[in-house]
């Protein structure tokens, strides 16, 4: 594997309640990758983007950025990095111009009107440059939270929850502009409690919970992990035993033999639905009721801490 | 050196002061009158000269000097409080930019500021009483000087403060009182035992004086100590904002 553009390893974070929200974290991202991690709230996502990016002190462990040191030389790692925050912090008596260029200069470079001018038609703020912030939406504010953090044109891209409480329509803007920055071979880190979120976006994909990183995988491979479901059929009369004929489908019974039950990947083109209901229909099994269901994500993590165990 | 990172921190903080540019220079002169018609009209009638100054000019350097340390306190105090209160300080935390470099922005453009106020209580106060300064250049380092140390207090107090109370609370039961009490208007030879001694533990006492001597070659202190306790209390403050840089003390968690 080539150098990886960002290694984190052994970070741990104990805050100072005594709280330990990261336990010996090891991750490394490849460039240009779109890298999503996936864990519920509170499960340490934020503090470890804090962390990368300077706003929390670790309690132990390094950080390597392009070969940079974060703490002993943080201005090189840090040049490469632009941070989108979750919580929606902005100056609210700038303009939308002046706090974008603040942003651009602050990170060490001269003003660059054109760069400036692209970030903010890519975000569909343009019209809005001369506007105060306190006067925009909260879906507008974070757009201008994209445009600071892209004013310096980082390698790194972090985006903590892009998404949440976001609308439809910044939500297709974001993703088609994190599509462009990956062409242009921008790395993108973002965290996400939602798996649909993981899975339409990212290369690969982390799942972190209770300040540990449980896993890290290509998607394609995580997604067929995450992708089991339970397809259950209610029988008209119930079975003894699964009759022969069914094999392929590897069928269960349960509930008194009331509920036949086959478990599938829903990820696959095929499924084997269809041609299990012509099978049962070919045998005259019928079934009153038909249900499926999708493994939640807490699902997910007890089985994962449950195979780690 | 990220320069670009100082200039675009400065500009911000001139802005901010730029957006409410008519009450910076209407607060200040109308204040600056009110002192005069007050102290130099009223009581000034009654005291006619102090160490051979007529009283109007004698409390030019105090008067200053009162504007000067609160200014510099409160501006440079709320230039980093307000990041941190809004959460806009990630930002600041994760760009790359040095401790002092992030100081030379704020406390250098709070210090600009304090001092093209204490400029215009000086060109206000000259429709008032005559002015004379002995020593221009003492009385541009003095201004500057004392501008930088207290906006480097401010910068700390902003960094300290967990609430906006706490912000107004130091300006108003040390800076005031310490301001009122060390000579602003008044020698402190004038004041009985023991407490012309008991002044000399204030810090202010020292820096009116050495700007009074810089317009009037006279203080109450030697010069050489003026500039001594104001130049220590600078490197005082500089230690401690290294530290707290160090630690990430209220700042990172
Ligand atoms: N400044 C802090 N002090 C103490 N505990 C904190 C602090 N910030 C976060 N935590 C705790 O650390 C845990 C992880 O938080 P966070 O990183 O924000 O999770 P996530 O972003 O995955 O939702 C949570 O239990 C949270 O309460
Ligand atoms: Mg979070």
């Amino acid at each position: 594997m080539p150098e990886p553009i960002l290694a984190v390893a052994g970070v741990s974070k104990t805050y100072k309640g005594g709280f330990t929200a990261l336990h010996h974290v090891d991750l490394a991202i490849r460039k240009g990758e779109i890298f999503a991690l996936l864990g519920p709230n509170g499960a340490g996502k934020t503090t470890l983007i804090s962390i990368i990016c300077g706003i929390v002190t670790p309690s132990s462990g390094t950080i390597t950025v392009a070969g940079h040191d974060a703490l002993g030389d943080y201005k090189a790692a840090r040049r490469r990095i632009g941070l989108v925050p979750q919580e929606l912090s902005v100056d609210m008596f700038e303009t939308v111009l002046a706090t974008v260029t603040f942003s651009r200069r602050l990170f060490g470079h001269p003003a660059n009107p054109a760069h400036i001018e692209r970030v903010l038609r890519d975000l569909s703020l343009w019209d809005k440059r001369n506007t105060k912030i306190m006067a925009l939406s909260g879906g507008m504010k974070r757009r201008v939270l994209i445009a600071k953090a892209l004013a310096h044109e980082p390698e790194i891209l972090f985006l903590d929850e892009p998404t949440a409480g976001v609308d439809v329509a910044l939500r297709r803007d974001m993703w088609k502009l994190v599509h462009g920055l990956r062409e242009q071979g921008t790395t993108i880190i973002l965290t996400t409690h939602y798996i649909e979120e993981a899975e339409e976006m990212a290369d690969r994909v982390g799942v972190i919970d209770k300040g540990r990183l449980l896993l890290v995988e290509e998607k394609a491979a995580l997604m067929h992990k995450l992708g089991k479901r339970e397809l259950d059929l209610t029988l008209v009369e119930p079975l003894a035993a699964v009759p022969p004929g069914l094999e392929r489908w590897q069928l269960s019974l349960v509930n008194d033999g009331k509920v036949l039950r086959y478990v599938f990947d829903a990820t696959e083109e095929h499924t084997g639905i269809p041609s299990l209901l012509r099978a049962l229909a070919e045998q005259s099994i019928s079934f009153k009721d038909l249900e499926t269901s999708k493994s939640s994500l807490e699902d997910i993590f007890v089985d994962l801490v449950g195979e780690r165990a | 050196m990220n320069l670009h990172g100082v200039w675009a921190i400065y500009r911000f903080e001139m802005a901010r002061a730029l957006r409410t540019l008519w009450q910076s220079l209407v607060a200040p002169v109308l204040t600056t009158s009110l002192y005069f018609i007050v102290f130099g009209g009223a009581i000034g009638s009654r005291m006619q000269t102090v160490d051979g100054v007529g009283y109007g000019s004698f409390i030019v350097p105090g008067l200053i000097m009162l504007s000067l340390l609160t200014q510099s306190v409160g501006n440079a105090s709320i230039g980093i409080y307000f990041p941190k209160f809004t959460g806009t300080v990630f930002e600041l935390l994760s760009a790359p930019i040095s401790a002092m470099e992030m100081v030379l922005g704020y406390v250098g453009a709070a210090a600009t500021k304090s001092v093209v106020l204490g400029l215009i209580i000086l060109a206000t106060s000259a429709f008032f009483v005559p002015i004379t300064v002995l020593h221009p250049g003492a009385m541009i380092a003095f201004l500057l000087l004392t501008a930088l140390a207290f906006s480097l207090f401010g910068f700390i107090l902003g960094i300290w403060a967990g609430s906006f109370e706490q912000l107004n609370f130091v300006p108003m039961l040390l800076i005031t009182p310490l301001t009122f009490l060390g000579g602003s208007f008044y020698s402190i030879d004038m004041l009985p035992q023991p407490w012309r001694t008991v002044s000399l533990f204030n810090p202010v006492v020292y820096l009116v004086s050495g700007f009074r001597w810089s317009f009037f070659g006279k203080g109450d202190v030697d010069i050489a100590l003026s500039l001594g306790v104001t130049l220590g209390f600078l490197v005082v403050c500089l230690a401690i904002i290294a530290w707290i840089f160090k630690s990430g003390w209220r700042l990172k968690s």
